[in-house]
């Protein structure tokens, strides 16, 4: 039982309330910002009411992108948030593949040095893409990949959190279940689709969640691939709206195109969330 | 429905030897329980038989086939594991039917074997449910529905009650049972527990550290035990170990307690482990002069009987006397001692010695 203390609980409330705030207060100047007229959002102070101009903003980042004074072209954020679409769902479908097989192999099959292997990608799992990012680029060029989604999404698609995630789960699958499918005369790859991916669904979705939520948030390695305007991603455009030096910020419009790159994540945790917590809380057998 | 027959089958783990070798013959629709504590290699010797684990040496030849390097799909047999195996995600009916579809059976085939199984267990009203909407019995029996709608020549059960209550094992073991008087399957049963096994067995298996203690009928192996491990293992409570000495006609107990033999015992004079029952002591009636006194720690109250728990001459004897004899903790009963059914053992190797 959890102890019911009057002062221990406000101080609780009160606790989470003031994080909370810390949290929320920044997203709420953002949109704030993107609700009003640049005029109004360059005055001191700035406005903390919401005005009326928020969807005029928000449909101009997201079909024209803020226009820079002294900076030429800008690109429309649907365009940015489709590459970012594009990367987030490629990386997490990518890894949710890779890693299910090779679980699925670490798990289920005897082969020879199965622990090394084992063992090297669990040690990758201490080796961001940070680390590995210069012979990663070096191997990606030479392929001829810059600029292409391929390039963008390759490199990332090797997870090793994935896989022992996965590993873990198919780990607590009885092993009568395998046996049972045995006698049923199933082969390994029928008792993988058949049986094991099915039960796996819900650890799936919380793959999901978290890996298109990483791809989403990439900046680094888009940097170095995404020369071309075309490729490049939303969050590596708001980065780069901001650097022009001695700019004339179109900030509401900036701030929408900032609002609207939350959307996306936003709304498959929204979405996904009751899958998501199953996921990572129960497993089902 | 097929013959099995296991030929000096063994098993090793490494170093570690868990069956030293089991010889035996099932017949054709004959029910076969192997019997005997965890860790003996009951369930390692049914897993060998169902293919699921390596033969290390010997031959398992079910029908006219010697099945060591077939594969479990092809043995021709079906199993029912103890915590169900149902695959969670598909339906009652899928679980039945995965097997066929696999082999490519006929949907309408599969359909009506299906509700052939269904019917046979009492399962049609849930054909459309989820394993985990149902209860451990229904459970169990989609288990075995699933080993029915496969016809196979084998039924293998590894424990299949242990994991429901009481009662609902009593019911299900009944329905073992009459499943295997109406479908008539060669049966392999295994368990634990020595009640499942004296009453579902055509022949019982009592295994013990990876060895056939004994192969015979439920009445074989509780009349005349060849062993006083299997003496131990089956009855409950289990059976009186006293250590004596033979001599003239007569078995004298440690504390001086002389027994008189029946007239054919032939057994030659030494050291013997005598097996008594705790259902072949009785009081003595007043105007008998009693075998021997058993000094009554504890008497366990039944309903209908009573265990008395004591001690003659330092070795623990439990007695199984009627309730309405009125004994209780710290009496000192006389008792009369059935001697005709005790059994003779062999003090060093434990193994039963004819008289």
């Amino acid at each position: 039982m959890i102890e019911r203390r009057p002062v221990a609980n406000a101080f609780g409330h009160l606790m989470l309330v003031a994080m909370i705030v810390i949290v929320a207060f920044p997203i709420y100047l953002a949109v704030i910002a993107a609700s009003h007229t640049i005029q109004d959002v360059s005055q001191t102070p700035m406005p903390l009411l919401p005005g009326a101009e928020l969807l005029e903003n928000t449909a101009r980042a997201l079909f024209d992108g803020p226009q820079l004074v002294g900076v030429s072209g800008s690109t429309p954020a649907i365009v940015l948030m489709m590459n970012s679409l594009i990367m987030a769902i490629s990386i997490a479908v990518g890894k949710i593949i890779i890693s299910l097989l090779s679980a699925f192999a670490i798990v289920y099959f005897r082969f020879p040095l199965k622990n090394f292997f084992f063992w090297m990608i669990f040690i990758t799992l201490m080796l961001p893409v940070e680390v590995r990012i210069i012979p990663t680029y070096k191997i990606v060029a030479d392929l001829g990949l810059l600029d292409t989604y391929t390039g963008l999404v390759l490199p990332l698609i090797a997870s090793a959190t994935a896989t022992f995630l996965f590993r873990q789960f198919f780990m607590t699958v009885p092993d009568e279940l395998v046996e049972a499918a045995r006698i049923d005369g199933a082969g390994p790859m029928r008792f993988f689709f058949d049986i094991l991916v099915p039960l796996t669904r819900t650890s799936i979705a919380a793959m999901f969640v978290i890996q298109f939520i990483y791809g989403w948030n990439q900046y680094l390695w888009p940097l170095l691939i995404a020369s071309d305007y075309k490729y490049q991603t939303i969050v590596l455009a708001i980065g780069r709206l901001i650097r022009a030096p001695d700019a004339f910020y179109e900030w509401p419009v900036i701030m929408g195109m900032a609002v609207l790159a939350l959307l996306p994540p936003v709304l498959v945790v929204v979405l996904m969330q009751r899958w998501f917590v199953k996921g990572l809380v129960e497993t089902e057998k | 429905m097929a013959k099995v027959t296991l030929k000096g089958v063994k098993k090793n783990y490494g170093p570690v030897k868990a069956i030293h070798g089991v010889d035996m013959e099932i017949a054709d629709g004959e029910f076969i329980v192997i019997v005997g504590p965890s860790g003996c290699g009951k369930s390692t010797l049914l897993r060998m038989v169902a293919g699921l684990e390596a033969i290390t040496e010997g031959q398992i030849v079910i029908g006219d086939r010697v099945v060591n390097d077939i594969e479990p799909a092809d043995r021709d047999i079906a199993m029912v594991f103890q915590n169900y195996a149902l695959y969670p995600h598909m339906s009652v009916y899928q679980n039945m039917s995965y097997g066929l579809r696999i082999r490519g059976m006929d949907k309408a085939d599969i359909e009506k074997r299906v509700q052939r199984a269904a019917e046979i267990l009492q399962l049609q009203p849930y054909l459309q449910r989820k394993p985990r909407e149902l209860s451990g019995g229904q459970r169990q029996r989609v288990a075995m529905g699933r080993a029915i709608v496969r016809e196979p020549s084998v039924f293998l059960f590894d424990e299949p009650l242990s994991n429901l209550d009481a009662k609902l094992r009593v019911q299900m073991r009944l329905e073992i049972k009459r499943l295997h008087q109406q479908l008539g399957v060669t049966s392999i049963y295994v368990t634990h527990d020595q009640v499942e096994a004296m009453t579902l067995a055509d022949r019982l298996v009592v295994m013990n550290q990876g060895r056939a203690d004994q192969i015979g009928t439920p009445g074989d192996v509780y009349n005349h035990p060849a062993t006083t491990y299997v003496g131990g293992f089956i009855g409950s409570p289990a059976m009186n170990f006293v250590k004596c000495r033979i001599d003239a006609g007569k078995a004298v107990l440690d504390d001086g307690v002389t027994l008189a033999l029946p007239g054919g015992w032939t057994a030659p004079a030494g050291s013997y482990t005598l097996g008594i029952r705790p259902e072949t002591l009785r009081i003595a009636r007043p105007e008998e002069t009693p075998d021997l006194h058993l000094d009554v720690d504890v008497a366990e109250e039944l309903g209908a009987d009573t265990l008395l728990h004591g001690k003659i001459g330092g070795q623990d004897v439990v007695a199984r006397v009627p309730s309405n004899a009125g004994f209780h903790d710290k009496s000192r009963p006389g008792l009369m001692v059935d001697i005709s059914r005790a059994h003779l053992f062999d003090n060093e190797s434990g193994l039963r010695v004819a008289v």
